[in-house]
């Protein structure tokens, strides 16, 4: 396997031959300007000081690496460890970064914050980081998952920020991406683009990253304590990443750790209603960054499916790009109803709903446990809770519940 | 001289974009022939892009209906190669980085300098990115246009310096699309580009009216109008020629 130095692959923002800055010379200024802003506030200890003590006591953190004993025994193969990110406030992952970009955007005197949302999580995430740092807020959402989580839209609101329908192209994420940028390139001076996931220009992919890294800092300590060794496997979800580098980054250097994503594959690979992008994708450069695209060979974006809001994606993150070129980390499409079945199996097994976009973690997981051995440790990050996905579900299984 | 620079030698340059295939390829070819009969002085050719990331509505919309229509990177070098010989001012290819990138950056540049285009112009491409499109451009003799915006304040020198066909400057934030107002120093940015480069500067993004492009053409260069064209083949759609023609006439009239 080829060395995979961490070093290597900061140079510029680039992962490999992934990352970049791809993006109108309208926010160049604005990304150097937040470039900058990150490499001093990273090291500033009052800065990570302030963002701990959120992140702790607001946030709920650390998050709780729970054995799934049942799980364990039903699966009759590796030891399962859930680590709880939806224990987290406002339910997923998601608010790790926040916390970290919102808070550096009051640092920088930004006024006001932006953000797309797929399932609403990030955007809910955003909301609630805005209310918390007082910080006028307007969230970008494709029309489609505005009805497909109509929950978190009125959470949004909730919490006092404007929500945008987006109607263009697809009308799901990756349009909520454009438009946001496109409002970005209208107005910065005051405003500061909350990017949620490990892509777009540089510095979004690393900033993100290091904000999501907590995860796997605390998985590392947690197994450790619990088990004196580190896991064999870590899985989580990818439809950007975040979750997931979270989980992978502290273990990138630790080669005996299996890393291992998993892809919405919505109906199948072999289908054209899906979002895996390792599976199906290749090299492109598109929303600010040069990675794995699902696009046509003239380098049209495909509109991808997925059941899951959250990974319906037609990218995946630089890091995780170069990570897979490497060999570091393997990334498995799993399919909506495999998904389905994994959200009702940690419900019923161990008590626990996980968001839809983590079920495809779980998904996995129940399928390789059993060739795993017993003295084997396998952790899967439960990146968010379920709630939101419950009226979906019950709608896929054929059944009509109100919200 | 180059052929782009040729553009810009007599008087002011009034340059005008359309989205190839919108509404279709036949349309786009007998435009570029009543835009130049018209006294445009240069032709954007938009490859049209699933996720135009720098374009307004307008645009967008104009690319969702030519990719509906089944256009291709391949059946635009079709048409532009059919098309070149009966043009005498330059074209160069307006499109996202993605097209090229896909379609192998290198295959992109040789077949455009093939069918007789002049450059490429890419909004998602900055100065830090440039080189792996600029330098395969250089080596086929293609000018890749650099854009300098209104938030590009200490990088223009550098931008500039590097310039090659023409500068597109960006009149105001945000995308492109109409507007009723621009409200950037125009000025300032120009005399910028001009202190660091003898390459000509041509204003975007914005601009509609013969009063726009007048006031606009006495900073710069050249005007470069886009969505006020587009929108017109929208709304007259297969007969949208005439009237296009009418409006560039009456923008370069403008402009003299």
């Amino acid at each position: 396997m080829p060395s995979c130095k961490l070093e290597d692959t900061m140079k510029k923002g680039r992962f490999g031959v992934h990352g970049g800055q791809y993006i109108p010379e309208t926010l160049m200024n604005t990304i150097i300007e937040l470039e900058e802003a990150y490499e001093h506030y990273k090291n500033d200890p009052e800065f990570q000081a302030e963002l701990t003590t959120l992140l702790n006591d607001y946030a709920g953190r650390p998050s709780r690496l729970y054995y799934a004993k049942r799980m364990t025994e039903n699966l009759g193969g590796a030891k399962i460890y859930l680590k709880r990110e939806d224990l987290n406030h406002t339910g997923a992952h998601k608010i790790n970064n926040v916390l970290g970009q919102v808070l550096l955007a009051k640092k920088m005197g930004k006024t006001r914050v932006i953000a797309e949302t797929g399932a609403g999580q990030h955007g809910v995430a955003t909301a609630t980081a805005a209310a918390l740092m007082d910080m006028e807020c307007e969230i970008f959402m494709g029309k489609e998952d505005t009805e497909r989580q109509a929950l978190n839209v009125y959470r949004m609101r909730l919490l006092g920020s404007k929500v945008n329908e987006v109607t263009s192209g697809t009308a799901t994420l990756k349009d909520a991406v454009s438009e946001t940028m496109r409002e970005w390139t209208k107005r910065m001076d005051d405003t500061h683009y909350v990017l949620g996931s490990v892509m777009g220009p540089h510095p979004f992919p690393t900033m993100v990253r290091d904000f999501q890294a907590v995860i796997s800092k605390e998985i590392k300590e947690q197994v450790l304590e619990a088990e004196g060794k580190l896991p064999d496997a870590v899985l989580a979800c990818v439809g950007g990443g975040s979750n997931a580098i979270g989980a992978f980054y502290n273990f990138i250097e630790d080669e005996g750790v299996r890393l291992i994503g998993c892809e919405a594959a919505g109906r199948g690979v072999d289908t054209a209603e899906t979002a895996a992008t390792i599976a199906t994708g290749t090299l492109g450069i598109f929303h600010g960054m040069k990675a794995y695209f699902c696009q046509d060979e003239y380098g049209q974006i495909a509109p991808v499916y997925s059941i899951s809001a959250g990974l319906d994606y037609p990218g995946i993150g630089p890091e995780h790009a170069d990570l897979y070129d490497k060999g570091r980390a393997e990334y498995v499409p799993v399919t909506d109803d495999e998904a389905v079945e994994a959200f009702e199996y940690l419900s019923k097994m161990e008590g626990i709903i996980p968001a839809i976009e983590s079920a495809h973690a779980v998904a996995h997981a129940m399928k390789i446990a059993k060739d795993m051995g017993k003295d084997q440790i396998m952790v899967i990050n439960i990146s968010g809770r379920g709630d939101k996905d419950c009226a979906q579900i019950a709608r896929y299984r054929g059944e009509d519940i109100h919200e | 001289m180059s052929k782009i620079k040729e553009a810009f030698a007599n008087g002011k340059a009034f340059v005008a974009f359309v989205t190839c295939g919108d509404p279709s390829l036949d349309t786009t070819e007998q435009l570029v022939y009543a835009m130049e009969e018209a006294g445009a002085d240069l032709i954007e050719l938009g490859i049209p892009f699933s996720d135009p990331t720098a374009e307004g509505v307008v645009i967008q919309s104009a690319n969702e209906r030519a990719l509906a229509g089944g256009v291709t990177t391949d059946k635009i070098f079709d048409m532009v190669e059919k098309m070149s010989p009966n043009v005498k001012i330059p074209m160069v290819f307006m499109t996202y980085a993605n097209v090229l990138f896909t379609y192998g950056t290198e295959r992109f540049v040789k077949r455009a300098k093939e069918v007789g285009m002049s450059g490429v112009i890419l909004p998602d491409i900055p100065f830090e990115e440039k080189e792996e499109f600029a330098s395969v451009c250089a080596a086929y003799d293609l000018d890749f246009v650099s854009l300098i915006a209104p938030t590009s304040h200490d990088r223009i020198a550098m931008i500039a310096k590097e310039a090659s066909g023409f500068v597109y400057c960006v009149s105001s934030l945000g995308v492109t699309g109409v507007r009723s107002n621009i409200a950037t120093n125009i000025g300032e940015m120009v005399d910028l580009v001009k202190a660091n480069t003898d390459v000509p500067c041509a204003i975007g993004f914005g601009i509609s009216t013969p009063e726009q492009a007048k006031n606009m053409s006495e900073y710069a260069d050249g005007v470069i109008v886009g969505s006020a064209i587009v929108k017109l083949c929208e709304q007259y759609k297969e007969d949208c020629v005439p009237y296009v023609k009418e409006y560039v006439a009456s923008m370069k009239a403008a402009i003299k």
